[in-house]
């Protein structure tokens, strides 16, 4: 019964999303992606880095890794899968979730706080929200503007599959509180189905209340939810 | 078998914006240069052999779909040349 945090060479989030875990009570642990996932597996979490140095696209070398072949298996059978940040841009390159994180309208890595609306609270991911509730979490990226062609956008939205957006801190989604030039502000998507998830900001690193804000701890409670059931 | 070179040319589809090219833009303005427009794009050069330029081609077409280029936001093309 554990959550499997693949590292990938260039990961740097893997610790962080344990000690998270580990914190709420969730069994978490670091699985190196050449072991492949444990037979236990009950969750996986993706995790935030620059995994192969982002050569070629962001996320584009650690897609073709073997393990997220199982991922994308395990995926299938409803293992619940979160991808944070640069597991945002590997679970769009491996065809997990759709569209594409690219680079910055501002050309810079950013690392700041922003604010999220809540699309839809019935998933997994946001159970622990009010539909249109603002949560803060923290960003950084230098690849995390979401693109996707108009059609399946609009699409993906009717289909209920964006999950949050960034937003200014009444929930306006205004251009000046999008940090990257997300196209309609998007900041996280669902899969196929709802137990798939990935976001550019950082659940994990919004946990702990000695570090301050604690609102990514409901995304991360998905995992002790899905244990549970 | 004959030795060829494949050149895939792999840039983002029309509409997709492209910070870092409009940042390569404004850095020409800077110098003095007047430019109506700049579009960035990565070209890879695969030396392979194959039986002949047909199959060079679509192998290098394989390539760019499968990892050289991200369908959802890029186009690209393939040259085949003996080498």
């Amino acid at each position: 019964m554990t959550v499997a945090v693949v590292r990938f060479g260039g990961s740097n989030c893997d610790r962080d999303a344990e000690r998270a875990l580990d914190r709420l009570g969730i069994d978490a642990e670091i699985v190196w992606h050449e072991d492949g996932l444990p037979a236990d597996t009950t969750g996986i979490v993706v995790p935030g880095g620059f995994s192969y140095g982002d050569y070629l696209r962001a996320g584009a070398m650690a897609a073709h890794s073997p393990i997220m072949t199982e991922v994308r298996e395990a995926a299938a059978d409803g293992v619940p899968v979160l991808g944070i940040c640069n597991g945002a841009q590997i679970g769009c390159e491996s065809g997990l979730t759709p569209g594409a994180f690219t680079t910055n309208e501002s050309a810079r890595f950013q690392c700041e706080h922003v604010h999220l609306r809540v699309e839809r609270a019935d998933t997994p991911w946001t159970a622990a929200y009010e539909d249109g509730e603002v949560i803060e979490l923290p960003i950084a990226h230098g690849e995390g503007r979401y693109e996707l062609d108009d059609d399946r956008l609009t699409e993906l939205e009717i289909e209920g599959r964006v999950l949050f957006r960034y937003c200014d801190a009444d929930g306006e989604l205004t251009p000046e509180a999008n940090p990257n030039g997300s196209k309609h502000n998007v900041a996280g998507v669902l899969g196929e189905r709802e137990s798939v998830a990935v976001l550019m900001p950082h659940p994990e690193r919004a946990t702990l209340s000695e570090l301050g804000a604690t609102d990514g701890r409901g995304v991360l409670r998905a995992f002790a939810d899905a244990t549970e059931s | 078998m004959t030795a060829y070179t494949a050149t895939v040319t792999v840039r983002l589809k029309r509409g997709v914006l492209d910070p870092e090219a409009e940042t390569t833009a404004r850095a020409l303005e800077r110098l003095g240069f007047a430019i109506e427009g700049l579009r960035s794009a990565d070209r890879f050069e695969v030396d392979l052999e194959a039986e002949d330029a047909g199959e060079a081609s679509a192998r290098a077409e394989e390539m760019a779909e499968r990892l050289l280029a991200n369908p959802t936001i890029h186009d690209y093309d393939v040259e085949v040349a003996e080498r």
